[in-house]
């Protein structure tokens, strides 16, 4: 009875310590605005989590160097996970978040969209551009809206390039069947192929539990005389393909999209692999217009690396969030649902410009106008393949 | 041609399974326990053989010994500390200690090295020759493994044959009491069929990363668990066994993905394995032992 | 009702009210919280699943603890209840607006379809024994997940689609898909409630108390501690392992029910060998059979970690030690009783200071 007496207490005292906030106590007047994200910090996609982190902060770092409207910034690890965004989610509510960065990957964004839905909170992906974060088969998430450009641009975009400039005649996919970026992208991307004559001769997938060994699928693909690769995939397990398929002699044109960005900064990774691969982007970093000089240099300055679009994309989404904020006349002591109305009412009036486009506008539904732009990897660096 | 290319690399998956296959059988055999940690000792030797290569920069023939050394020692401790004070207790216990150790090698080798998946060096390069007028591609990463596998199980069977501390592992696997009476010191005896088992892991670790190329702190689980499908299916404690058994179970996942669905071949391997549980559950070359009451 | 309340109250049982009790007061404390003062929506967020992995792990301890059978496939049978449930309420959202009775029907069915699957696979399983009994449940958990991650399901104006492996399902305008292969479930209903999972909880207690503590739970543990005696005065082996098995899968899939309904997103790969193995250590870590010691390894176990963020990376590192600490300790006679008289030293001090504290 003792014991149970004590453990009765214990649990008591860890309960008090789990009770809200929103008890009336006196709470000191906010001076920032409060912007949460999530995105995989650690695990295999954590070059993007850690790119869209640099990127937000850099632009963070700026805005509130003007001393006009301040912003606060806080971003939870969510490892590119559905479940483990959901749990993120719960922390930044209860760090009072009021607009949000979203996720950084689709996987992720797809388990929360629905709750930035109910709870009414503004939410703008730097690049989950899967159509499941803005609406699903039922419904449109009012307040969801995409900084990148969608999966179905990207399926459709890399189908007509690769046709307009001839690049293969046979083309094989592997996917990740696990993955809503992947599978929307390769989809998209088939249908397109249908349309407009390109021959599919070979469809292999994958998924996290057999994401190591590609030798099956590229034995597939080079059985079917496949003299192009394309991988709708992120730059992880396509850093294998390109490895395997260098072992087992096989080379055609391998084709990426955005996911296949951040692949030359890969640790360890033998860049020379990736010579001559495509990948779409709306983002290069060698372009000499003002906004991406000074984007560039100060990434290098606070980074000591090139940005990649994920940075570029974040970079844009902040600035985008602050000249709404700003047109919007959002005050600090504002709640997420006021924001949220006074965000969409100015994001789908507005155009914005920034490193990642210019003349940027959104749908009703959240999506952006944006192309996809493609690049091929020479000598190690991204150049223009127009 | 495509079959034969199909058949080729699925043999050489076959063959990594088969190195792992037999370290499970061994320790099975003798110490009647389902080393669960196992696969995780491949992963501490794909960590070791990386940092030997890429930090330290040492050379390939210095990396590959330091990796089966450390994973050696690294099987014994896990046998002393953790197994060895459970040997009069039930399967049960024992089974959820093996599970605790892979856990605990996991998280450990996640805290230290991290989950982000790491590149491992390149130890042969552009290593593929054509046959048949180009129409099927070898690579001799894949041969390597197959003959590696082969010499393992010949070095194998001749060490539990011939050798005084084989015969002190057949005559433990058949009755400890007995070997004990017989002078033959069971502790040693399991230790070192712990050691073997743990150096055959290393192996496996080196030829499984020149193969795939990155890893991560999982690397271990599938193949570990899929190794130990392939122990039953050529019947536990067989050494040849556990070789084709390895083989067909490599051969059968690669046909799998090939030709039916790279995301049903998990569920055909462990179909296998049920299969042959419950029609033949001494597996294809095992004896058939009786429970004694 | 007396005769029920004795019953309840049984003093042999104390363990048993213990429990009752326990449930009970932990959720009237929690209901009152959120009703006064609130709580963190971090910790409200965990209230729904920690519910189903005390179920979840009640039921493993049943086959584990009480039949003595070591199940590695425990997150299989959550999986088929979790993704029933997801259907099932899916389907009838439209002609059902009631959100608890809907819920209800989708654990009720969840866990049915959880059990049909658990005589399935008991019939292979329990042939075996010991270690290939694990590795074959193991087997299963593997190969549930494999076909789920090649269901795709969906419902439109015209009825059902469906198709195995490959996507081929088209929907007229206005239909949806239920399930997306190894993408899961997107965009469900979330229907699961806090209360939901305290009846369940109270649900599963009253199930596995009644079967331990009536001849069935005697036949089953005689046939746990000594198999061949118990099979030589006539016990039959097969059918009570079997009956402590299906029903352990019930609850499971009723669990996995109410977990799948409190995502909108899930996918089949969440339920995998790594999700049995942590049911297993609360199982562990509670104690084998001891109902009440389960409930609170799994609060302790689940939610701590959760809270302490920071501590999230160190969680299983640290389960894995005290599992392999545990099994060693209360397994292995020499250090058994090394630890037996250091609490008896420990124990003796205190009291003595305390008693010295009294004068």
């Amino acid at each position: 009875m003792k014991k149970f007496i004590t453990l009765l207490l214990v649990s008591l005292l860890a309960l008090s310590t789990l009770a809200g906030c929103n008890n009336g106590g006196k709470k000191d007047e906010p001076k920032t605005i409060k912007i949460g994200a999530s995105g995989p910090l650690t695990g295999g996609a954590a070059i993007y989590g850690q790119a869209v982190k640099n990127g937000a902060m850099l632009a963070i770092a700026e805005i509130n160097a003007k001393n006009g409207l301040q912003l606060d910034f806080k971003m939870e690890d969510d490892e590119a996970d559905s479940t483990k965004a959901d749990t993120a989610y719960d922390v930044l509510l209860d760090w009072g978040m009021q607009v949000s960065l979203f996720t950084v990957t689709s996987g992720a964004g797809t388990g929360v969209a629905p709750r930035y839905d109910e709870d009414h909170i503004f939410a703008l992906t730097p690049s989950g551009s899967a159509t499941t974060l803005v609406y699903s088969d039922t419904k449109v998430y009012e307040t969801t809206f995409q900084m990148c450009f969608s999966d179905p641009n990207q399926g459709v975009g890399a189908a007509d390039y690769i046709k307009d400039h001839n690049l293969g005649t046979k083309v094989a996919i592997i996917y990740k069947s696990d993955c809503v970026y992947s599978t929307g992208i390769m989809q998209k991307f088939v249908a397109r192929a249908d349309e407009i004559g390109l021959e599919i001769v070979f469809q292999g997938a994958f998924d996290d539990s057999s994401a190591t060994d590609f030798t099956t699928q590229l034995q597939g693909a080079k059985a079917a005389g496949a003299d192009l690769l394309f991988l709708p995939i992120y730059y992880e397990p396509a850093s294998s393909i390109l490895k395997q398929a260098s072992d087992m002699g096989y080379a055609p044109i391998f084709f990426g999209v955005d996911g296949m960005d951040g692949i030359l900064t890969m640790k360890g990774f033998d860049t020379s692999l990736a010579e001559g691969v495509y990948l779409l982007t709306p983002f290069a970093a060698d372009a000499t217009d003002d906004l991406t000089v000074h984007f560039v240099t100060e990434y290098q300055k606070a980074y000591g690396e090139i940005p990649n679009q994920f940075a570029a994309d974040a970079y844009d989404a902040v600035y985008a969030l602050y000249k709404a904020l700003v047109a919007g006349n959002v005050t600090y002591d504002m709640n997420a649902k006021t924001i949220a109305d006074i965000m969409i009412a100015q994001f789908t009036t507005m155009t914005f410009d920034g490193v990642t486009g210019t003349n940027v506008t959104w749908s009703a539904n959240g999506e952006v106008s944006k192309a996809p732009k493609a690049v091929v990897i020479t000598n190690g660096v991204y150049v223009n393949a127009e | 041609m495509a079959f034969l290319s199909y058949l080729i690399s699925g043999m050489g998956l076959g063959s990594v399974y088969a190195i792992i296959a037999l370290g499970y059988t061994m320790v099975y055999g003798i110490a009647k326990m389902l080393n669960f940690a196992h696969g995780d000792v491949i992963m501490i030797g794909a960590y070791t053989a990386f940092y030997c290569l890429t930090v330290f920069k040492l050379s390939t023939f210095a990396s590959i010994v330091i990796t089966v050394v450390l994973c050696t020692v690294l099987g014994i401790l896990i046998e002393r500390l953790a197994y060895r004070p459970l040997r009069k207790a039930s399967s049960l216990a024992v089974l959820i200690t093996a599970i605790g150790v892979s856990y605990f090698l996991q998280n450990l080798a996640q805290i230290l090295f991290g989950t982000d998946p790491k590149v491992f060096p390149e130890l042969m390069r552009n290593s593929t020759f054509a046959l048949f007028d180009e129409q099927l591609t070898l690579s001799f990463k894949t041969l390597l493994t197959i003959i590696v596998c082969i010499l393992i199980m010949i070095f194998l069977i001749v060490f539990v044959n011939k050798t005084k501390t084989g015969k002190a592992m057949r005559a433990c696997s058949q009755d400890k009491e007995a070997a004990q009476l017989m002078g033959i010191n069971v502790d040693n005896t399991i230790s070192i069929t712990f050691a073997i088992g743990s150096g055959l892991a290393a192996i496996a670790a080196i030829l499984l990363c020149i193969t795939y190329s990155t890893f991560t702190p999982t690397l271990g689980s599938m193949p570990g668990i899929k190794a130990f499908t392939a122990a039953v299916f050529g019947g536990i404690g067989s050494i040849p066994g556990a070789f084709i058994g390895g083989l067909l179970l490599g051969i059968i996942e690669t046909l799998t993905k090939a030709y039916l669905s790279t995301q049903l071949s998990d569920a055909i391997v462990f179909m296998v394995l049920i299969i042959v549980l419950l029609i033949k559950p001494s597996g294809l070359l095992g004896k058939r032992i009786h429970e004694k009451v | 009702m007396k005769k029920m309340c004795e019953k309840i109250f049984d003093k042999k049982h104390i363990s048993r009210t213990i429990s009752y009790l326990v449930v009970i007061a932990g959720f009237i404390i929690i209901q009152l919280m959120m009703n006064t003062v609130g709580i963190k929506s971090l910790f409200r967020s965990l209230l729904v699943p920690t519910c189903c992995y005390i179920v979840a792990a009640l039921s493993l301890n049943l086959v584990v603890g009480v039949s003595g059978e070591l199940s590695l496939g425990h997150s299989g049978f959550m999986s088929v209840g979790a993704f029933v449930g997801i259907i099932i309420s899916g389907l009838l959202e439209p002609y059902l607006a009631i959100n608890w009775l809907r819920l209800l029907i989708a654990m009720f069915v969840g866990g049915l379809v959880a059990g049909i699957v658990g005589l399935f696979i008991s019939v292979p399983v329990l042939k075996l024994q010991g270690d290939y009994l694990a590795i074959v449940t193991l087997a299963f958990c593997q190969i549930i997940k494999s076909l789920l991650n090649n269901i795709y399901l969906g419902v439109a104006n015209n009825g059902l689609h469906f198709s195995f492996i490959q996507n081929k399902v088209v929907l007229s305008n206005g239909g949806r898909m239920l399930l997306s292969g190894p993408m899961g479930a997107t965009a469900t209903t979330r229907i699961a409630t806090f209360t939901a999972g305290f009846l369940l909880i109270l649900f599963s207690l009253l199930i596995i108390y009644n079967l331990t503590y009536s001849r069935f739970g005697r036949t089953i543990m005689a046939a746990r501690d000594n198999r061949i005696a118990a099979e030589s005065v006539g016990i039959h082996i097969r059918n009570t392992k079997m009956l402590a098995f299906v029903i352990s899968a019930i609850l499971a899939g009723m669990s996995g029910a109410l977990f799948g309904l409190n995502y909108s997103t899930l996918q089949p790969a969440k339920f995998d060998f790594n999700l049995s193995i942590l049911i297993l250590v609360y199982v562990v870590l509670g104690g084998l059979g001891n109902m009440t010691g389960t409930i609170f390894a799994t609060i302790i176990l689940y939610v701590l970690p959760e809270l302490l963020r920071g501590l999230q990376d160190y969680r299983i590192l640290i389960y894995s030690i005290i599992l392999i600490l545990i099994m060693l300790v209360t397994n292995n006679q020499n250090l058994k009783e090394k630890v037996e008289t250091l609490i008896m030293k420990i124990k003796t001090r205190f009291l003595k200071k305390g008693s010295a504290a009294n004068d």
